[in-house]
């Protein structure tokens, strides 16, 4: 069974839904990356979703532009980003982790041998945000072919025929984006979940995590209430943003254990 | 076998698709149902057709540049007009188009990206012509180097976004633009400003802009009884160099080139000419194409002195041409398009944009090592008053 899956199922056994926070590898500091990831998971985190920095994030909010800024700065490629999930696999072997990003890098790599690295390293899935169904057959093929799963996003604007399409290729999760625009936006509605979720799961029998907008514990455990798992992203990134290189992973791990309490009280 | 792209998957064999986020898929898709219902309706047909003719001023004529051409001693450079197009440039052909088929499907906000500031203008233009609100993304330094533009944009109506992030030049002014249409996807209509992006765009653009190259196969051989031996444009995304060339892809004994922007060499590796540098393929903005980036996949800062051209990729249909080697492409140095851009003005009377200004200087290279009875075509895609700064500024005067 995959990581993801034995998450997602023990979640289920405890009657909890899962909390997914994403931060972006090498942000502010690529020897600070695998220690926030440790501090993640001690907070209470159940799945991470690590940015792979990008020169052109087209579907991020300002925030998350600036963490890719900082980690491209400091030199971070995707090469540096599966040596980091290497180093954080030396300890757990347990929380799955899914690489999250846009699909030049990738391409770049060639989607082979990304594949295979992310089985030696420990990847479990892998998000490509501009890479629709569409556009995603070479992906797909390589990354089942070594037993990483394909995460793929449904927006409030994926019709019916769309969402049966997802299905049928995704694995692990169903990514639901909460909002239309970009990452960090605040024009979140929870209605809109609370409809969409329903009509999700007519087709998708994996677990739904919903995602973008989610600044504060309260929304969190409002989201939680409607779907299998709550990731958090730009708040979190503007939390390493607001730190120092003494108090960043503290205090990163501090609003995590806030979510953590808040989901839990869903 | 006949030349047929893109596919009904909008691809150019392994280039172009629609490499977007999910929540724009559903809109481009809806993009290209509605352009292909209206692509052969006779009504919006005959709308764009009135309006090529009576607001932009089509057809653009074709123009001998005799004395430039004896100057160099060689081939003939005849010069097709599209700087004397309404707002001055190409750009207005696609931008009219797209603001057609933005009104039949309700949309009241236009929103586009802008480099050198044509497609900006002719964006604006079209937005008060057909009275939808429109905004204009440009990087922070292209507002610096084409100020006329902005001023230009604003007195038509248009709101003028300067974007600060990455390069601040015409790649990052997409990715906001992008940014804009998926936060408000129902009401806006992305006019998009070059034959590249996802599908439909490359193909719908590319349509749009064929009026250059149908006109201008009409056109020769009412001046000089056949067609040229070569037609020849600059390529930024590639929408002037696509509108002239697709009509001639058919026409075997019409060499067809296209120059990239070489900044200052395409060695020292500040330039945007991906295909003539032989860059890697990769993916952005929506399309796979061949891409100036580094080993890792990030997206190297380009550099050229127009605006215009200063981009690191290219349509998905340049890179199949080139592929298939049914066209050339070229780079020239700044250095050579600023003589070309000197020289037009001397021996014509005409001010070129700088980005032409490259496809000019490759025909002043060849033409001396062809003989007179030689006959090339360029595309003189805009008028280069928006380039007084940056000229100016490079011969040392302080307007
Ligand atoms: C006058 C002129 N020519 C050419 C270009 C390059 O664009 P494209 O390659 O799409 O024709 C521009 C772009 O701004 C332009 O303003």
């Amino acid at each position: 069974m995959s990581r993801i899956q034995a998450t997602f199922e023990k979640l289920k056994q405890q009657q909890r839904k899962a909390l997914i926070p994403f931060l972006t590898a090498g942000d502010p500091d690529p020897q600070l990356t695998v220690p926030l990831l440790h501090a993640l998971v001690e907070a209470g985190a159940d799945v991470i979703e690590l940015g792979v920095p990008f020169s052109d994030p087209m579907a991020d909010g300002p925030t998350i532009q600036r963490a890719s800024e900082r980690a491209l700065k400091h030199g971070t490629s995707l090469r540096g980003v599966l040596d980091m999930v290497a180093e954080f696999r030396k300890q757990n072997d347990t929380t799955p982790v899914v690489l999250m990003g846009y699909g030049n890098p990738i391409e770049a790599m060639g989607w082979e041998t990304f594949a295979r690295r992310c089985a030696e390293v420990g990847v479990d899935g892998v998000l490509t945000v501009d890479f629709p169904p569409e556009e995603s057959h070479d992906a797909f093929e390589h990354l089942q072919q070594h037993g990483i799963d394909p995460i793929f996003l449904i927006a409030p604007t994926t019709n019916e025929a769309r969402i049966e399409l997802v299905a049928k290729l995704a694995r692990g999760y169903v990514y639901y984006v909460s909002l239309k625009g970009v990452t960090g936006a605040g024009n979140l509605d929870l209605s809109d979940i609370a409809h969409k979720i329903p009509q999700l799961r007519k087709h998708i029998r994996l677990p739904i995590g919903v995602g973008f907008g989610i600044r504060d514990a309260a929304t969190a455990q409002a989201v939680a209430k409607l779907c299998d798992g709550v990731v958090v992203g730009s708040r979190i990134v503007q939390e390493i943003e607001n730190s120092n290189e003494q108090n960043v992973v503290a205090n990163v791990g501090k609003f995590v254990r806030e979510l953590r309490t808040a989901i839990d009280q869903a | 076998m006949s030349y047929n792209y893109p596919d009904s998957s909008g691809h150019f064999g392994q280039f172009g698709g629609i490499y977007m986020a999910e929540t724009l898929i559903p809109a481009v898709e809806e993009l290209r149902q509605q352009y292909l219902r209206f692509r052969d309706d006779p009504e919006f047909k005959a709308e764009f057709a009135y309006e090529l003719k009576h607001y932009v001023g089509r057809p653009s004529p074709i123009y001998h540049a005799k004395r430039l051409s004896d100057s160099l001693g060689g081939a003939q450079i005849y010069l097709k007009r599209e700087d004397l197009n309404h707002t001055g440039a190409h750009k207005i052909n696609n931008a009219i188009g797209q603001a057609l088929l933005a009104k039949r499907m309700g949309k009241k906000r236009v929103i586009a990206e802008t480099g050198a500031g044509m497609h900006g203008v002719a964006t604006a233009t079209v937005a008060a012509r057909f009275g939808m609100e429109c905004i204009v993304y440009m990087g922070a330094e292209d507002i610096q180097r084409q100020a006329p533009n902005v001023f230009r944009m604003k007195l038509l109506g248009a709101t003028v976004v300067p974007v600060e992030s990455g390069s601040r030049t015409l790649k990052d002014a997409c990715n906001e633009a992008i940014r804009d249409w998926v936060t408000n996807v129902e009401s806006t209509f992305y006019i998009f400003g070059t034959a590249a992006g996802p599908h439909p765009y490359p193909m719908m653009v590319r349509d749009f802009q064929c009026v250059i190259g149908n006109e201008a196969k009409v056109q020769m051989p009412e001046m000089i009884g056949r067609q040229p031996d070569a037609v020849i444009a600059c390529v930024g995304g590639g929408s002037n160099a696509i509108g002239l060339f697709h009509s001639y892809i058919e026409e075997k004994n019409v060499q067809i080139i296209g120059v990239e922007a070489g900044g200052y060499g395409i060695a020292s590796g500040r330039h945007a000419a991906p295909l003539t540098a032989n860059s890697k393929v990769g993916v952005l903005h929506g399309n796979k194409v061949y891409l100036i980036q580094d080993e890792n996949g990030q997206i190297i800062e380009t550099h050229s002195i127009s605006a215009g051209l200063d981009y690191p990729g290219v349509g998905p249909e340049h890179c199949l041409l080139k592929d298939m080697g049914r066209a050339q492409y070229v780079a020239i140095n700044d250095d050579e398009a600023l003589a070309a851009f000197d020289a037009l003005c001397r021996f014509e009377g005409i001010i070129p944009a700088l980005e032409s200004s490259h496809a000019l200087a490759h025909a002043m290279k060849i033409a001396p090592t062809m003989g007179k009875d030689k006959v090339l075509l360029v595309n003189l895609s805009g008028r280069g008053d928006k380039d007084m700064n940056t000229v100016a500024k490079l011969k040392g005067i302080t307007l």
